[in-house]
This record gives structure tokens, sequence and C-alpha cells, in this order.
């Protein structure tokens, strides 16, 4: 009796918000509300057949996959870089450690009005720099300016993120090691990308998880804040679609059957973000 | 012999200039970083005149104090301080309720053997593939019809629950030793006197870890209380950012808008600077 | 102050049965040692009379009553663990009073309980200390401290020693004797290590693979062991085992030797002469051919074969002999007397003349 009672709680919220939702999502994605919202028409697979019938939402894809290795990339070389220089300042790193952290806790959201107020088309610094040297700056109008934008607002808040796992993998790298390639005559950047960026392997694999589902899910916000998905849904991701047929379009059946899409999806990145863990505990 | 020296003296030679090098560029790299946040924090101290003929001016103005005033206390839809308030009971609810939620289910999973533990276990784990993304027009008609939307009830329960947690507190209660029960229901303490008495005490580093990444992610949230909370009273400050940009280009009040990005930032700023060391056990464990 | 009977325990884990069926009666005051070698259900037993692990078939009792259904709490014991499983967010103190708090006992009387078992065990000036803070013996110490407070009617250790170095083993060895002479418990003691075993132990239980091997002092486990189990396992170098053909009281071994037993029997048989009991004598029947001394000052083991056996077969003798030999004793007589001849039947069973 008293473990039921004891695993209750998490049980009762798991049902309400997570099970009966996904289930409510599942069954919705079956059916077809009437133009009067009154009663529902079962219609199968329809509603998917219509969803991949539809340019936009493959589109939405593709612009989920570059979002997505952008951000990664861009955000995992600058952290890893970081890290790299960090590690081998070994007096006062903890200051520049406590320098790079912080940006962590800045929220996705808040991220993107600071990058929107850099780049905002009427009054933003560095349109102003970049009008000066003849670029025309407006990602609301621009597509490939937008996604730009996006991208590097989202990959600036994940630095800290990378950087912090980064730099715990590199001082985990033994000394011993180094040094006997050091014996051996490596220089720096020889020991680096044969000894140090091997054994970095484990972390860097993570992290290509980590972010990937990251960029996913995390950076609604900054899309949100700076392009509402826009210009002609150049950033629209599938969350961010998600998010704008449900509420903004209520167009219910369609919303329900991308859930189950991107449950899918969630539910692969889960099982390989698993999979990849239990092998890092081998490590 | 004679190679081994040769390179260790061309290393620390190398070094000095090397270590110089290196030191600049990890400072211009910082204030890279923190270039959008300075830029912030000037425009929070200028007058909006100031801001609509670029360039902006790049040193703080004279108009700090007045513009968090008016932030905080008249704010555009609803005064900054109750949005903060509300992002506090957010990321306060959520942290604790996951904590107290997670450490009780973790309990029972790992102390005690019970019919379906096995499947219950599952479900929980069956969670981590839910993120509220996947979920979002189903919840909130759950959350509508229990008449819960702008309430902080609507804002923390659906994300209450927590497998991270539940998981991180598993992990934990399997490196205490057995004996330590055993020894404990030898003295006669029943389960419940063993979890407060030796089980939480023994958890407190991991618990306030864990409270520190919670905390940041409950303050954070941004998609989930734009959907609940349509009252201005009700907006978490993150989202409420979002609410006070016009459609139209023209009439923002940067100097606000801006006072209030950093306003919304400074709590969990304020909390990863000051605990760092908890900060990044609790983000090395929770993802492990 | 307490007995303790096992009647026919059982233990099984689904399937596997562990425990195949124990009798054993504990008098009052008496330590009683469990011993074993890894995995011959040694712990499990322990941890069915602390009411860690329940009672498949078979009864437990202490002081008569029968205790199978009873929480560990209410059996008036108390148990120190091979990892001392010491609170380590509780001070010393705390950790010695928690049992005493949780059953409600006044502070006062907590407060003189603890302190007058810290003086017993000279912990006195650590009893504001964490556990990390102390060293392997003072945390045993602390251990046995939480199990004294109690004044249980027995005392259970499950290997309790066995994280602790060799020097620090010998003198805990000691005080656990002397602490549970003074205190007139009963006391069961779970260990692998013979040598603590004959030296704690009023009687012992030697168990084997789940099986009750011997129940006897440890005088009698070393003079007359049951079986050819308890004759390898008590006794340090173990044993001399050798296989022969029995005829009436003589035994011809399979290298050839033939002795005197003095003990009927027939058929094939197992011969045990513990090391020690060889004694040098030319017309000795047994000769060895030494391979390797060991010096160990007060007495000398000689490592060989049994002469006379030819080739791979030959059966390997240890012997031990008093005082210092230095010359490798090729062909040497040696013999035995009767009476320190073990005699065991094909199955293991001692054979008794």
């Amino acid at each position: 009796m008293l473990p039921l009672l004891l695993i209750l709680p998490q049980l009762l919220v798991s049902l309400l918000f997570f099970f009966w939702p996904a289930a409510q999502a599942i069954y919705q994605s079956a059916y077809i509300p009437d133009p009067f919202g009154l009663k529902t028409q079962f219609v199968g697979w329809e509603n998917f057949e219509f969803l991949f019938g539809d340019r936009y939402y493959l589109e939405s894809f593709k612009t989920t996959a570059i979002f997505s290795i952008l951000v990664t990339v861009l955000s995992m070389s600058i952290a890893l870089w970081l890290a790299v220089m960090a590690d081998r300042i070994i007096k006062g790193s903890g200051v520049y450690r406590t320098l790079l952290v912080w940006p962590y806790a800045v929220a996705p959201a808040v991220a993107g009005i600071l990058w929107l107020f850099m780049f905002s088309p009427g009054i933003g610094l560095i349109t102003w720099y970049l009008d000066q040297i003849g670029v025309d700056w407006n990602h609301s109008l621009n597509s490939g300016q937008a996604t730009g934008l996006v991208v590097v607002a989202s990959a600036w808040g994940r630095i800290s993120y990378n950087f912090l796992f980064f730099l715990a993998g590199l001082q985990a790298v033994p000394r011993s090691v180094i040094e006997a390639a050091a014996i051996d005559g490596a220089r720096y950047w020889r020991r680096f990308w044969t000894i140090v960026f091997p054994l970095l392997s484990p972390t860097t694999f993570f992290l290509l998880v980590v972010n990937v589902v990251y960029a996913f899910f995390e950076t609604f916000g900054v899309i949100h804040m700076i392009t509402a998905g826009g210009p002609q849904q150049a950033t629209t991701t599938l969350v961010y679609k998600v998010y704008a047929d449900g509420f903004v379009g209520q167009d219910l059946g369609s919303s329900a059957a991308q859930s189950v899409v991107l449950l899918l999806v969630v539910g692969l990145l889960t099982i390989i973000q698993f999979k990849f863990i239990e092998r890092r505990v081998h490590y | 012999m004679g190679t081994v020296f040769g390179t260790g003296s061309g290393m620390v030679e190398k070094r000095g200039k090397a270590l110089w090098l290196t030191h600049v560029c990890m400072i211009i790299a910082i204030a890279f970083i923190c270039f959008p946040i300075y830029l912030a924090f000037v425009a929070s101290s200028v007058q909006q005149s100031e801001l609509v003929k670029p360039p902006m001016p790049l040193l703080p103005g004279s108009h700090l104090f007045e513009n968090y005033k008016e932030a905080l206390f008249t704010g555009i839809n609803a005064p900054v301080w109750k949005m903060l308030m509300n992002s506090m009971i957010m990321g306060m609810g959520i942290a604790i309720g996951k904590i107290i939620i997670s450490l009780l289910s973790a309990f029972a999973i790992v102390y005690f053997r019970f019919p379906f533990r096995g499947v219950f276990f599952w479900l929980i784990f069956l969670t981590l593939m839910l993120p509220v993304e996947v979920r979002i027009v189903p919840t909130y008609e759950v959350v509508a019809n229990f008449g819960m939307l702008n309430s902080y009830s609507g804002l923390i329960l659906p994300l209450v629950a927590s497998a991270t947690a539940t998981f991180l507190f598993r992990q934990f209660y399997m490196t205490v030793p057995d004996e330590l029960a055993e020894a404990a229901r030898i003295d006669g303490a029943r389960p419940m006197r063993f979890f407060f008495d030796i089980l939480l005490p023994m958890s407190r580093t991991n618990i306030a870890a864990l409270f520190v990444i919670l905390f940041i992610y409950g303050w954070n949230q941004y998609l989930w209380p734009l959907l609940i909370t349509t009252d201005p009273e009700m907006n978490t400050i993150v989202m409420g950012i979002k609410q006070m940009i016009p459609s139209g280009d023209d009439l923002r009040n940067w100097p606000v808008i801006m006072a209030t990005a950093l306003l919304a930032m400074l709590p969990p700023v304020l909390v990863v600077v000051v605990m760092q060391n908890l900060f990044i056990k609790g983000l090395v464990d929770t993802e492990k | 102050m307490a007995t303790v009977s096992l009647k026919s325990l059982k233990k099984s884990y689904g399937r596997d049965e562990v425990l195949h069926g124990i009798d054993i009666d504990i008098a009052d005051r008496e330590f009683i040692v469990v011993v074993g070698p890894s995995g011959c259900g040694k712990s499990t037993l322990l941890r069915m009379i602390a009411g860690l692990e329940t009672v498949t078939s078979g009864d437990v009792l202490i002081n008569d009553e029968n205790v199978n259904q009873h929480e560990p709490m209410d059996r008036n014991i108390a148990m120190v663990f091979q990892n001392y499983a010491l609170y380590p967010h509780m001070t010393v103190y705390n950790n010695m009073a928690y049992s005493l708090k949780i059953a409600g006992t006044p502070k006062a009387e907590i407060k003189e309980r603890v302190e007058r078992a810290a003086q017993l065990l000279q912990l006195t000036e650590y009893l504001q200390r964490r556990p990390r803070q102390l060293s392997g013996g003072q945390r045993q110490r602390v251990a046995m401290g939480r199990a004294i407070v109690r004044k249980p009617a027995v005392f259970l250790f499950d290997e309790p020693l066995s994280n602790l170095d060799a020097k620090l083993r010998v003198q805990m060895r000691l005080e656990i004797r002397k602490l549970q002479r003074e205190l007139g418990v009963t006391a069961v003691y779970v260990t692998h290590d013979q040598v603590e075993a004959m030296t704690l132990g009023d009687r012992l239980v030697v168990l084997n693979d789940g099986y009750l091997e011997q129940f006897g002092s440890p005088i009698e486990l070393y003079q007359r062991p049951a079986t050819l189990f308890v004759a390898r396992f008590i006794g340090s170098p173990a044993m001399n085992i050798f296989d022969g053909m029995a005829d009436g009281t003589q035994v011809t071994l399979d290298g050839g030797v033939r002795i005197d037993t003095g003990i009927a029997a027939s058929g094939r048989v197992k011969v045990g002469v513990r090391p020690e009991h060889f004694v040098a004598d030319t017309n000795g029947a047994f000769k060895v051919n030494t391979s390797m001394l060991e010096q160990l000052g007060s007495n000398t083991l000689v490592h060989g074969t049994l002469a006379g056996a030819s080739g791979a077969g030959a059966a390997e003798i240890v012997v031990s002999l008093p005082g210092i030999h230095t010359e490798a004793m090729v062909g040497e007589g040696l013999s035995v007397a009767p009476s320190e001849l073990h005699l065991f039947d094909p199955d293991g069973k001692r054979i008794d003349g």
C-alpha cells in the first residue's frame, strides 16, 4: 500500500498531463471536426495523408533539419574552441568559466529578444553597421537572414552548456597520455587531433544528440520572438508548426496528426539518446 | 633523451607566447558573447529618442533608474514586478514539485517490491518521450477542462512530472548501500522514518543541485505560459516580453523592453553564478 | 539472557534452495561462529535470524519464542555489518542513539547509555565526529557501540572484521570476545576466516553449500572432523588427504605405502593426516620427495610428494616439523600415531573405529 501511495503523485500527473493528452492526440489525429466544432468525423489516415501532401509541412521537416544541424555545429565548435583555450589556461580558468557559464541561464526567448534588438531593421546597431558596408538587413523579408539570425541566437544560448561539458571532458583526459604523446614528439595541434579529440568523442557524441534535441524543442521561444516562423514559413520548425496550426490556425486534426509525427520523432531521438548513453557507461 | 629535452624546452618557450595569445583570444571571445547583454544594458539606460536614431549610443545613459522603475511598476501590459512574481512562483513550484514527486516515486521504485512496479517504472520512463511541445493542444484542452487556465496550478502541474529527476534519485538511492536500510530496520525505523531520517539528509547535495537546474528550467518556460495565460496579470516574465512587442515596429518602447529582458534573466543568472558548483553538478547528473 | 534455536531452517530463492534444513541450538551467552567458504549460505542464515530475510520453511526461535513473523526491531537483536553501515550524515553520538530515539527512550537515559557504551569502546572523544572522520577501527567500534546501546539479547556479526588490516583484526577480535563476555550476551558471528572462527567461537557451525557439515567446539572440529570438508577446512596448513584401499585395520595407500589405522574398514577410503602430526622416524612408512621448504622459524613446512608412488600420480604432501630444518629430506622416513589418523569413506563421511 505504502509504495503505491508514494508513487501515486507522479503517476497521477503523468497520466493526466502526459498520457491522456498523448492518447487524445493519437485519437484526434484520425478525426476532423466539422466547421462548427460540434461534431467530429472519423477520417482514418486522411489527416496524415494530407499532412505529407502539404508542401509547407515537408518544408518544415527540412527547415528543422537544417536548423538543428546549424545550431549544433555552430554552438559546439565555438564551445570546443573555448574549452580548449580554457583548458590550456591553468591559472584563472575558474574566472573564465564563471564568465562563460551564466548565459546558460538566459531563456531562449530572452536570447531571442537580445538578438532581435541588435538586428532590428529600424534601429538595430548591427543593422546600422551592416548598412554602412552596404548590406541591406531585413530578416522579416529575407528568409536566409531570418534563418541565420534565429540560428545564431539559438547557438549563442547554447555555448555555455557545451563549453562546460567539453571542459569537463578535456580535464578528464589523463595527463600521462598527453605527456606520452609529447615525448613521442607530437606538437600541440597534432596531439589535439590525434589524441585528445578521439578521447573526447564520448562527450562529443553525447552533446550532438542533446543539442539536436534542444534545437528541436527549446528553440521555440527564439523563433516565436524573432520571426514568428516567417518570412513565408522559412523558420517554421516542426514544433512551431504544431503550435501555429493548432493554436493560431485552429486546425485541430492536422495539429494532432503533427503531434503524433513529433511523438515518433522524439521517441526515436530518445532511443538513440539512451542507446548511446548506455554505451557511454562502458567507456 | 636529447629529443625529450629538446621538445620539452621548445614547448615551454612556446608556451609563454601561446599562453598570452590564449588569454587574448579568450577575452575577445567572452566580450563577443557578452556583447548582446551589454547592449541591452545600454538600451535600458537611455531614452527611447536616443534609440530611434541609429546608431544607438555605446555607453550607458542616465535614465537607468527611471526605465527600471517604469518597467517594474507600470510595464506595458502588466507591471513587471507582477510578472517576476509569477515566474518566481512557477519556477519554485516546478522545481519543488518535481523534487518532491521524484523523491517519493524513486523511493518506492528502489526500496519496495510491489505489483506492477515494472509497469509504473516504464510509464514514468515513457514520459521522457512526451515533452510539452509534443502534446500542446490536447494538454491545453485537459487544463482548460479542469478550469486551470490563468492559474498557478495550470502553469505548474503539467510540467511537474519529471522522469529525469526520478531517474537521478533512483540512481542515487541505488548507490546507498543496502546495509544502511537494513541497519535502520534493525534500529526500528519504519520505511518513512528511514526516508526522512536517513535518505533525505543524505540526498541534500543532489536535491540542491537538481533544484538549481529545475528552477532555471521552470523560470525559462515559454511556450506553456504563452498558451494558458491570456490574462496579462498572470503572464510570466519570459513570455511577457513578447506581449510587450506590438505588431507595429515604431511603437516599441525599447528601453523598457530591454530593462524587462535584463530583469527576466537576472534571477536565474544569479542562481547559476552564486551556486556555480552545485549547478555544474546538477547539469552533469541530470544528463548522465 | 537468550537462547536461539533453528529448527530445520530452509531458504529458497525461487526454485533455488540455498539452505537445506539447518538445526542448531544455541545456549544462553554462547559465542557461536558460523564459518564456511563464500556462497555457503552463512550470511543468509544470519540474516534469517536477524529477520532481514524471510524464512522459507522451518523455525527461528529466540528464547523459545517463534520469531519467524517478527520485524527485526521486535526480535531483541543487534547486528554489526561488514561495511559497518553507519549513517554518514549523523555524528557518532546520533548513530549510536538512533535506535533508542526511535524507541522513544527518555533523553537522559539515551545520553547515559551512549556515553557508557562510548567509554567501553574508547570512543568518548569522538562522539561529535562523523563516520568519515574516523579510521576503520574506530568505525568498527561505532558499529559495535550502536549494537551495545540497545542492550540486545543476541548480537549478530556479519564478517565485521574483513575490512580491517591484519593487525587491527587480531586486536578487534580480542575486543569483541572480551566485550561479549562482559555484556553476557549470546552472539552469532559469521566469517570465512577459520582462524577467527577457531579463536572466537565457543562452538562452530561449519556450512558448506547450504548443508550443515558439523556443529561443535573448535577442538572437536580439529580432532574429530565429521566430514572430509571440515577436515580440509579447519587447520592450517590444510590436512593431507591420501586415497587408499582399506582391509581390516590396514590401509594400502595408492602409492603402495601400508599403514596401520586401528580402525576397521573396507574398500576405497581416504586417509587424512594433519601436517603437524608427522613425526620424523627412520622406520616410518611415509617417505617424502621434497620440492620446497618454507622456513617459519618456529617450524618448517616441507612440500613434496609421497615417495614410492611413481610418476605423475604421486600424492602431494605437506609436513610441518617443529624447529628449523634446512636440508631436503629426500627419502627420510615419517610416521604418524594411529590416533592422529582420520579415515573417511568415499562420500567424505568420517569412519570411526
